[in-house]
């Protein structure tokens, strides 16, 4: 038998081998912190301090408006020397909190907690949402959303996503290598807000290492580590859902439809550190790395750090770069500028040099050949979708399932003519209602 | 430095970002290399006018494809290989003996290379967007348009020169006009006849004769993944049942399935031509549908109909209904069956 996964799916070359074997090292605080107010999916937050403020590392500088949000706090110790708006990674502008580092890096009081199981559930769950701990595979989703169900919703299990599917990408990888007990621990605290008894964490098979030592940490706890087929899109929570547990998310359901909670390596570290110091999410790990990177790196990085600030930490670019991509080469997106900062969900910056980009300014037809359809994790015909929407019969795409498609780019990755695929279904989307 | 750093600029498009290193045009041209032993084998036995055929239909084809271009002022695409294929797969679908054919017939190949390319592709949409198999449709045009010379089929002489070859019938014509123990005669005994059929030593047209050429080309292209089993196993299982079970005499269940597999164009139309990515569904269980249809169809042409053959009519009949049979398959939804068991569970 084989090792667990799902339907369909591509195997593109993982490139890990970069920034693999590089021990995540702490990166330069930044002089200047942009720290913008809506770095989650949900309300932007309302910033609390104002122009001249001193504030401490951890202080929330912004606060959630609403119950999907989540607050943000200063990476650094220092001035408040601007608040408006800035650009973020997408090019959009943000509004944001601007902090001078007067280098002191004096924290702001935290409540330490070496019995932190013995926290009641509700108790635990407020320091996650006061840590701002948001979902840290990229979608960057409130954890304490995800963690307050409805009551009719039972959920029995909550899952590591530890599959890190995207290539290039090691920054879970070297967070269960170096740290793997304290992403235990944020499991078991999960489980404990939500009382559930089963928790897994899955893991790619290309990561064999992360695998022992996971395995390792949870022995003796319950906690069962699973080997998975190195298999993109293994780390999207429908499929890890189906490797481990067997189960399908029905069309546009939840996981918590199925009684699971699914949560990020990164995303249950920030848990622990949340649950045990009090310490609010002010850094993550982030992977600079690609053939256009002098030396690819895993760094722990304040949020609010600029990206020309890491690349420069890395060595700078090789000669002839093309694209820098936040995220990874699958679902990642392409910067305009490095004058951008990192937020929760940058999991990785990916340099290419211009002659391995990519140029999809010419595609050719859909020849039918399927490719699309065996890749599609969803099971849609991505291909029908792309001729739909190329000709504009939107409506007609719904029929083929339109918004089951959740963008992970493997139909538009096998394409033997190169069609921009999954732009064709997101221009159908846009065009549409579901 | 710092300034031209920041001054820099990237390149910015949508995700994703890398793509695998498959192509349009290396499937086309990976194809016509799986059919490259199967074409050397017609060379082999009716003699170098095999390749003159084949090459005339490739170069007409080529010309029309990128003539049409010309004209309708697109970017000409010969390069892709799909012409190139459509020609190849056309000339291999066509008697040797229409080189020698008196009279004059050279003309043949020019014609339905037009009728495969124009008419049948490009009047359609162009690649990607044609309804039929276009070297089938070439074939069929110049079968009924010039049914003498289509249907005139000398003996494999094996010798490359050979211009005046004797004229016999094909073994499924034996089989259809004078019945099992005329072809056993003809052959010798069974094993001999299986053996002939094999290797490709009999009548036919000149790329569909050799069983095993084929299938080195078809199980090299199931190998690298450029078709999957769905199409040929239930063309040649649908095909091989209807033989055994309707092909014999008198009796139901005593047909032999062997020779219908290895006869005729059913191993060529099975693993080169029903497998045409434009003109069979997409979905793999509407490729087995599809299969089914074909090879029942061919049987029942074999069998029931007028002609001695009817691999051609089938996938052409079938290619009618790809689209039909891709629409109402589509593909299963992740996670839709249990959606709907659970609303059973909870009514």
């Amino acid at each position: 038998m084989g090792l667990a996964t799902f339907k369909g799916g591509i195997h593109p070359p993982d490139k890990k081998i970069f920034s693999a074997n590089s021990p995540i090292a702490a990166s330069k605080p930044p002089k200047i912190a942009v720290i913008p107010l809506s770095q989650h999916i949900g309300a932007p937050c309302n910033a609390i301090v104002t122009i001249g403020q001193e504030v401490k590392k951890g202080e929330v500088v912004g606060e959630p408006a609403g119950f999907v949000s989540s607050p943000v706090h200063a990476s650094v110790s220092g001035k408040v020397v601007a608040i408006g708006e800035f650009p973020n990674a997408m090019g959009r502008m943000v509004n944001s909190v601007v902090i001078e580092n007067d280098g002191k890096e004096e924290w702001t009081a935290l409540k330490d907690n070496p019995d932190y199981m013995s926290l009641p559930p509700e108790a635990l769950k407020e320091k996650v949402k006061a840590a701002g701990i948001v979902g840290m595979g990229g979608a960057a989703f409130p954890t304490v959303v995800k963690l307050s169900p409805p009551k009719e919703k039972q959920i029995d299990a909550v899952l590591i996503n530890g599959a890190e599917c995207e290539p290039y990408l090691t920054a879970d990888y070297r967070l269960m290598v170096e740290r793997p007990k304290e992403v235990i621990e944020g499991l078991k605290i999960l489980m404990k807000i939500l009382g559930v008894q089963k928790g897994y964490v899955g893991i790619e098979n290309n990561k064999p290492d992360a695998v022992a030592k996971m395995k390792e940490a949870a022995s003796g706890s319950g906690i069962e580590v699973l080997a998975l087929e190195v298999k993109y899109p293994q780390g999207a929570e429908k499929m890890l859902i189906k490797a481990i547990l067997g189960r399908e998310v029905p069309p546009r359901a939840l996981p918590m439809d199925v009684g699971v909670v699914v949560q990020n390596v990164g995303t249950a570290l920030a848990i622990y550190e949340a649950a045990r110091f009090g310490k609010p999410l002010i850094e993550r790990v982030v992977t600079v790395t690609g053939e256009g990177i002098a030396e690819p790196k895993n760094l722990m990085v304040r949020i609010g750090t600029k990206i020309s600030d890491l690349i420069e930490e890395c060595g700078g670019f090789k000669d002839g770069v093309g694209k820098v991509i936040s995220g990874g080469p699958m679902m990642g997106f392409a910067l305009s500028s490095l004058e951008v900062a990192v937020t929760k969900g940058t999991s990785g910056i990916l340099v290419i040099p211009e002659e391995k980009v990519f140029h999809a300014d010419e595609f050719g037809p859909c020849i039918r050949c399927g490719r699309c359809i065996d890749a599609c994790a969803m099971g849609l015909m991505p291909s029908m979708l792309s001729v739909l929407s190329e000709r504009g019969f939107y409506e007609e795409a719904k029929e083929y399932n339109l918004f089951d498609c959740f963008e992970c780019g493997s139909c538009t990755y096998v394409c033997p003519s190169k069609r921009p695929i999954v732009q064709f279904v997101r221009l159908a989307k846009s065009m549409v209602k579901p | 430095m710092e300034a031209t750093k920041k001054d820099q600029q990237f390149i910015v498009s949508v995700s994703p970002h890398v793509r695998s290193d498959e192509t349009t045009s290396r499937i086309m041209w990976t194809v016509s290399l799986a059919l490259l032993p199967a074409l050397l084998s017609g060379v082999w036995f009716f003699g170098l006018k095999a390749l003159f055929i084949t090459a005339s239909c490739i170069i007409s084809s080529i010309i029309f494809e990128h003539l049409y271009m010309k004209i309708v002022d697109k970017k000409s695409v010969v390069s892709d290989g799909s012409a190139f294929l459509t020609g190849l797969l056309l000339g291999m679908n066509m008697p040797a003996s229409l080189w020698s054919f008196s009279p004059f017939t050279a003309h043949v190949p020019v014609v339905a290379s037009f009728f495969a390319i124009v008419i049948t592709k490009q009047l359609f949409g162009g690649l990607g967007f044609n309804v039929f198999n276009p070297a089938l449709i070439g074939r069929a045009f110049a079968l009924i348009s010039w049914p003498k010379a289509m249907t005139i089929w000398t003996e494999p002489t094996a010798a490359l020169l050979s211009m005046d070859a004797k004229t016999t019938a094909t073994p499924l014509g034996i089989l259809k006009e004078e019945g099992v123990t005329k072809l056993l005669e003809v052959f010798g005994d069974k094993m001999s006849l299986y053996t002939h059929l094999l290797i490709g030593n009999r009548a036919g047209s000149l790329g569909e004769v050799s069983a095993i050429a084929i299938l080195i080309g078809g199980l090299f292209l199931l190998a690298k993944r450029y078709i999957t089993w769905h199409i040929p196993v239930s063309f040649l299982g649908t095909a091989a049942l209807m033989a055994w079970v309707l092909g014999g005499k008198g009796a139901l269940f005593t047909g032999d399935p062997i020779v219908h597999l290895l006869s005729g164009g059913m191993m060529l139309g099975a693993w080169f031509m029903a497998t045409d990515y434009v003109t069979s569904p997409s979905v793999k269980n509407g490729q087995i549908i599809f299969g089914i249809g074909c090879g029942a169809l061919t049987m029942l042409i074999r069998l029931k109909g007028g002609f001695p053959e009817g691999v051609m009519f089938a996938i052409l009949i079938m290619n009618c209904f790809a689209p039909l049979i891709d629409r109402s398959f589509k593909s299963k939804v992740f996670g839709a069956v249990k959606q709907t068991k659970a609303k059973e569970i909870k009514q």
